[in-house]
């Protein structure tokens, strides 16, 4: 029996649903306001919501201290970078997983998220020594590639789960047609793993944008994306709130525009497998 | 031209032999049809033919040719799939030029090949909607379609009418049997519904773990099984087989007799019994009648106007010609 949902219960839902997604972009929300204050306003206590002064003084700020475009466009050649790179890796790897298993495929799955329970740090020491010996400190190009490593295995999972879904009997009706490898690849196997391979990405690229830990400890100036620029404000300026705040705006509206455009997109890629 | 040979060809998966070492010879322009139970390997056989599985012995010849490490799409062989295995991003014009594409036929010669599969297939109405916008009957066509532009040497089919229903499972079979006629080309067809067998098939393969246990005309098998297994498989309803002192009268181990070739009286017979359920079908009708002699009831034909009330008691008499003599290997006795 469907169950009855009255009227009032819906509005309970709603009212709730929307009390825990403010909950969740509340900082967010905070951070964007706090960019526009004064620096008074943003540590008055108690805190000022709406009705301070609007002002863009922080944005020209900031703009004045720090270049701005070459954050951003480090954070986009790591970003973009170790996602090409890990989707390289990744799509073939998927694919023999998910078409060709061997007895240890589950296994091989398991180890590679197995890895992602490692805390990162314990690798920091390692990794930075041989960033050292190969001279990759505070190079773009070490970075996208110790990124690739961190998200490949979810990245791997992603696709996995993807090409699972397609029926293998189409790929071997190809096959039986008079296609070779590269045909079927390319023909029938790519425009139906699209929406997948779509997600993945997208999925990957945020998460490269996001990422703090490496990209902190393995940049300084050259190769610094935009964490670096956040981290900037926090530390050698002390409390300058509103300024950190519109540093922290700049830093996360590409990623907040992208996410923002593509979520349906993400949604369904983050739960695919698991609703039929 | 499409005659197959298969020389000792066996399979194993890991340390299990799904397949035996096999010999197996389909004629040029045959209807060949390979029936069994479920798991009995007649799939994975037309898959060491289409070469989606490779053998683990033996050799595959197609046209007197070794083909055996040729990969499939070399192989010129068509498989419709029971899955239909249409291409969910592809037109039904597209996924019938497919195989023509692959092949690198000039544009207008697709077209003219697409167009006219389309129409012998009722499709033209359909040509430019997605496989999801069809129903089964019309996806199964999509796929014999997508079988025929290219004029393969031989067309394999893996039991392409099971998801279909039956009104249409019946139309869909005289269709395929009309399509071998017309383009008298080389067919194996992988079914576990012996009616299918029987009423497409030039030659039956019926096989029970992987093992071939006798090839022959569906009315060869029907008249001489040479075995139990064939026996019980060939034939609906299926024969009764009878095994105890009524057996060993005639030095057998097993006695077979269909249900066709029993007669039902109410006044006298060989064997004394009692009815149970009965089966309707308008021209016969069936009854299941316990006898004392037996175990299990036997199943009887007669005529669609008998009817027989439940718990009376019959008499059955053999039609002595249409017995048949199994020994205790349970092979056949003539």
């Amino acid at each position: 029996m469907a169950r009855a949902v009255t009227t009032k219960q819906k509005a309970i839902n709603t009212a709730f649903a929307l009390g825990v997604a403010l909950l969740i972009f509340f900082p967010i929300l905070w951070t964007i306001l706090t960019s526009f204050k004064t620096e008074a306003q943003a540590i008055n206590d108690p805190p000022i919501f709406f009705f301070f002064d609007w002002t863009l003084e922080n944005y020209y700020a900031v703009q004045e201290r720090s270049d701005y475009m070459k954050f951003l466009w480090n954070s986009i050649f790591i970003a973009g970078g170790s996602t090409l790179l890990g989707i390289i890796i990744a799509v073939p790897a998927a694919w023999s997983m998910a078409f060709v298993p061997s007895k240890r495929t589950k296994d091989i799955l398991l180890w590679m998220l197995s890895t992602k329970m490692l805390p990162a740090v314990g690798v920091l020491y390692p990794i930075y020594l041989l960033f050292i010996e190969l001279g990759l400190l505070d190079s773009r190009g070490g970075l996208a590639f110790v990124l690739m490593l961190i998200n490949l295995p979810i990245m791997v999972w992603m696709l996995y789960t993807y090409f699972k879904e397609i029926p293998v009997d189409i790929l071997e009706a190809a096959r039986m047609d008079g296609a070779s490898l590269r045909d079927e690849i390319l023909y029938v196997l790519t425009p139906m793993a699209i929406p997948g391979i779509a997600s993945t990405i997208l999925l990957n690229i945020i998460l490269a944008w996001n990422e703090a830990f490496w990209t902190l400890n393995l940049t300084a100036a050259k190769a610094a994306p935009l964490t670096q620029f956040i981290a900037s404000y926090s530390s050698p300026e002390g409390l300058f709130f509103a300024k950190l705040s519109a540093a922290s705006v700049m830093a996360i509206a590409p990623i907040l525009v992208l996410g923002w455009f593509s979520q349906k997109q993400l949604v369904r890629g983050l739960t695919f497998g698991a609703v039929k | 031209m499409g005659r197959i040979v298969l020389n000792q060809v066996s399979k194993s998966f890991g340390s299990t032999e799904v397949i035996p070492p096999l010999d197996l010879a389909i004629e040029d322009g045959e209807f060949a049809v390979f029936v069994g139970p479920s798991g009995c390997g007649k799939s994975t056989l037309l898959r060491l033919i289409a070469g989606l599985e490779d053998v683990s012995g033996g050799v595959v010849q197609i046209d007197g040719k070794d083909m055996t490490d040729v990969p499939p799409a070399k192989r010129g062989l068509a498989m419709v799939f029971q899955s239909y295995a249409l291409y969910p991003h592809m037109t039904v014009r597209k996924n019938i030029a497919f195989p023509l594409r692959m092949a690198k036929m000039p544009k207008a010669e697709v077209n003219k090949r697409v167009n006219d599969a389309a129409e012998i297939l009722n499709l033209t109405d359909y040509i430019d909607r997605r496989p999801g916008q069809l129903s089964g009957g019309q996806r199964q066509r999509v796929a014999i379609g997508r079988a025929i532009v290219r004029e393969p040497s031989a067309f394999l089919f893996d039991e392409p009418l099971s998801n279909l229903d039956a009104a249409l499972r019946g139309g869909m079979r005289l269709e395929i049997s009309e399509m071998h006629k017309r383009l008298d080309t080389t067919m194996i067809y992988v079914t576990h519904d012996q009616v299918e067998a029987m009423t497409m098939a030039d030659k039956i393969v019926v096989l029970q773990a992987g093992v071939i246990e006798q090839v022959g005309s569906p009315l060869e098998l029907y008249r001489a099984p040479c075995n139990v297994f064939v026996a019980g498989f060939i034939g609906s309803p299926r024969m009764n087989l009878l095994t105890g002192a009524e057996a060993q009268k005639h030095n057998a181990t097993t006695i077979g007799i269909r249900p066709e070739h029993l007669s039902i009286s109410n006044e006298s017979g060989t064997w004394e019994g009692t009815v149970g359920v009965s089966e309707h079908l308008g021209s016969d009708s069936f009854f299941h009648v316990q006898c004392a002699a037996f175990e299990n009831p036997l199943t009887v034909r007669a005529d669609g106007g008998l009817e027989l009330s439940y718990g009376s008691k019959v008499f059955l008499s053999p039609d002595m010609a249409h017995m048949h003599y199994f020994d205790a290997n349970g092979l056949r006795i003539e």
